[in-house]
C-alpha cells in the first residue's frame, strides 16, 4: 500500500532519548509497520487470499477463523498524524492494539526508530523490553476511560503510576509534573486528588490524554477517543489533541469511524476494511478524490 | 526560472458508486510558472479551475501527466511524490487557500491565522502578533481577534482566511477567490499583500472573476474552458 520509498536507515548516531529521536533526520521514519497480521483461530493456506473487501468478509470460508487485520503497512514520520478510518470490525483498532502490545501479532514487524535504531521487530521483543517500549516509547488513549485509567487510584496516583514506569521516583517532582500535566489538558488542579470516578466523561478522558503524555512519548495512540462524547465536550478534547501535537510534536495515530475527527486531526490516513488497507493518502485527497469505492462511499455518506 | 512546470496533466474522476461513472474536469493541460510570477486563472464555473489548483496542491490525485515543482530543495513531481514528501512541502513552502474558510472549533481568529507559524516559529507570541498586525491591516475588528471565526461573516472569514494563507511567506501560493465578498477597500489590501509576497519571491497561481483584481494583481493571465487551457493567453506587461 505504501509507496517504497527509500529512506536510510540507522545511520545516524547518539543519544536516543524518550523524548524525541535525536540524530534522525527529516526523511527518517518513526515508526515502520510491515505486513502487520493479527488472525483468531487456526488459518489455513488460503485464508488470506479468501478473505478481504473483495469477498465483504473477514472469516475464512474453509476454516472459519477471522482475519482481525492482515498485511497492513505503512511509515509514520516524526511529529505526524496519521488516521486510521473503517467501519466496525475493519481492523482499525486491532492494528493499535498490536502496535501498543495489547494484543499478539499472527505476523508481521513493526520497527520503532528509537528502539535499537529501528534494527529489531518490537513485536519480537521480550516482555520486559516491551513493558519499557510502552514506559519510554508509547503512550495510549483508549476509547473507554477505564481500560486506560485505574479507577481505584486519583488521577495525579494515575499519572504518578506512568511516571514510576518509566523511572521517575522523586516524589516532589512527580507530584509538580502531575500538576503540570493537569493544567495542560485543563482539570483543576485542586481535583489532583480525586478519583476519576469522580469526574466527567470528558475529563476522563483529558486525564487519560494526561497519563498517556506524561512521560513525553515520541508516539500516542488515540483509540476512538471522542467517541460517545457530546459535541462541545468532543471540540475540547480535539482541541486539546491538537494542542499538545503542536506544542510538543508527538506522533499520533489517530483511530476514528468518525470523518470529521480525522480531517480535524490527521495529515495523512489509512482507509480499512474487512482487516485490510484499501487506500491510503493524504487525508484531504481522501476526503476530496477517495479513489476505492468504499472510500467513496464512506465520504459520501458524511453529513 | 519556473517554479511549476505541468505537462499533459489529465484529471478523470472515477465513480464507482455512480456505476462507475467518469467525469473529466482537466485534460491535456501544459502550463508554466514562473518564479515570482502572479498568474490569474480564469474561466467559468466547471471550467476546471479548482480541480487544476487541488491538482496542484495534491488533494486531486491527477490521472495522467507531470507536474514538476521546482523545491527549495530540488525538482519533484507532484503527481508522484510520496505522501510524506507532500506534507513537508505543504509545512515549508507551498500554501492552499480554498474560496471558504474551513473553520477549527474552539480555535480564536488569531490563532488559525497564526497556525501555520506555530508550528515552526519558537517564540509563539511573535507569531500572534504577525497574525493581530495583518488582521489590522485586513480591517477585522480588534473585538473579534479572540472570538472563534465559525460565526464571523462571509466577509471576516475570508480576511481570516487571507490573513492565514499568507502569514508564512510561502514560496508558492494556490489561491481561490482571495476578493470575493469583499469591499473595495479591504480588496485593495489583500491585493496589495499579495503583491508584497511577491515582492519577496512568491509565486501566486490565483482564481478570480473579478476583473479589479485580475488586472491589478496578475502578470500573466490562463483561461480554461471545458477542463482545456483556451490559446488566447493575454500577456500583461
Amino acid at each position: 500500500m505504501n509507496n517504497g520509498n527509500h529512506h536510510n536507515g540507522a545511520a545516524t548516531a547518539g543519544g536516543v532519548g524518550p523524548a524525541g529521536i535525536a540524530g534522525a533526520g527529516d526523511n527518517q521514519w518513526l515508526l515502520r509497520v510491515r505486513n502487520l497480521t493479527k488472525i483468531y483461530g487456526e488459518p489455513g493456506p488460503r485464508t488470506l487470499e479468501l478473505t478481504g473487501p473483495e469477498f465483504s468478509s473477514n472469516i475464512c470460508p474453509d476454516t472459519d477463523s477471522i482475519v482481525a487485520c492482515a498485511e497492513v503497512s505503512f511509515d509514520l514520520y516524526p511529529g505526524e498524524v496519521l488516521g486510521i478510518v473503517g467501519e466496525s470490525g475493519s481492523g482499525k483498532s486491532t492494528v493499535v492494539k498490536l502496535l501498543y502490545f495489547d494484543l499478539g501479532k499472527t505476523a508481521g514487524s513493526a520497527l520503532l526508530y528509537p528502539y535499537d535504531q529501528g534494527q529489531t521487530n518490537m513485536l519480537e521483543a521480550s516482555g520486559q523490553q516491551k513493558r519499557r517500549i510502552r514506559n519510554h516509547l508509547m503512550g495510549m488513549v483508549y476509547q473507554n476511560p477505564r481500560d486506560g485509567l485505574n479507577f481505584h487510584f486519583s488521577s495525579g496516583g494515575n499519572i504518578a503510576e506512568k511516571l514510576i514506569m518509566a523511572g521517575q521516583l522523586h516524589v516532589g517532582g512527580i507530584r509538580e509534573r502531575a500538576s503540570q500535566l493537569l493544567e495542560k489538558t485543563e482539570i483543576p488542579v485542586r481535583r489532583l486528588d480525586d478519583t476519576p470516578a469522580t469526574f466527567s466523561g470528558g475529563m476522563q478522558q483529558r486525564v487519560q490524554i494526561a497519563k498517556a503524555i506524561a512521560n513525553n512519548p515520541p508516539l500516542l495512540f488515540l483509540d476512538e477517543v471522542t467517541t460517545g462524547l457530546d459535541v462541545s465536550v468532543q471540540a475540547r478534547v480535539l482541541d486539546l489533541i491538537r494542542e499538545l501535537q503542536q506544542e510538543l510534536g508527538i506522533a499520533m495515530i489517530v483511530v476514528s469511524h468518525d470523518l470529521s475527527v480525522i480531517r480535524m486531526l490527521t495529515d495523512r490516513t489509512l482507509v480499512m476494511k474487512n482487516g485490510r488497507i484499501v487506500e491510503s493518502g493524504l487525508t484531504d485527497q481522501i476526503l476530496q478524490d477517495p479513489q476505492h469505492a468504499y472510500t467513496q462511499l464512506l465520504v459520501s455518506s458524511l453529513l | 526560472m519556473n517554479i511549476i512546470e505541468v505537462h499533459q496533466l489529465s484529471k478523470t474522476f472515477d465513480l464507482h458508486i455512480l456505476h462507475d461513472k467518469q467525469i473529466t474536469a482537466l485534460q491535456h493541460i501544459d502550463m508554466t510558472i514562473r518564479e515570482g510570477e502572479i498568474i490569474g486563472l480564469t474561466g467559468r464555473s466547471g471550467s476546471g479551475k479548482s480541480s487544476l489548483m487541488k491538482c496542484l496542491y495534491r488533494t486531486y490525485l491527477a490521472t495522467t501527466g507531470e507536474i514538476r515543482y521546482a523545491s527549495a530543495s530540488g525538482v519533484i513531481d507532484l503527481v508522484k511524490a510520496d505522501d510524506h514528501a507532500i506534507i513537508a512541502l505543504r509545512r515549508q513552502e507551498m500554501r492552499y487557500c480554498s474560496q471558504f474558510l474551513s473553520v477549527i472549533p474552539r480555535v480564536p481568529a488569531v490563532d488559525v491565522v497564526a497556525e501555520p507559524l506555530l508550528r515552526t516559529e519558537k517564540n509563539k507570541e511573535e507569531a500572534r502578533a504577525r497574525a493581530r498586525t495583518l488582521l489590522e491591516m485586513l480591517g477585522l475588528p480588534s473585538g473579534l481577534w479572540d472570538a472563534y471565526p465559525v460565526t464571523f461573516s462571509g466577509g471576516e472569514q475570508q480576511r481570516v482566511n487571507v490573513a492565514r494563507a499568507i502569514i508564512a511567506k510561502p514560496r508558492l501560493l494556490l489561491i481561490d477567490e482571495p476578493t470575493a465578498s469583499l469591499d473595495v477597500r479591504t480588496k485593495d489590501v489583500v491585493i496589495g499583500l499579495i503583491r508584497d509576497l511577491k515582492q519577496h519571491g512568491t509565486s501566486v497561481l490565483c482564481i478570480s472573476h473579478d476583473e479589479y483584481t485580475l488586472s491589478t494583481l496578475a502578470d500573466r493571465r490562463l483561461h480554461l474552458q471545458a477542463g482545456r487551457i483556451t490559446p488566447t493567453v493575454t500577456e500583461i506587461i
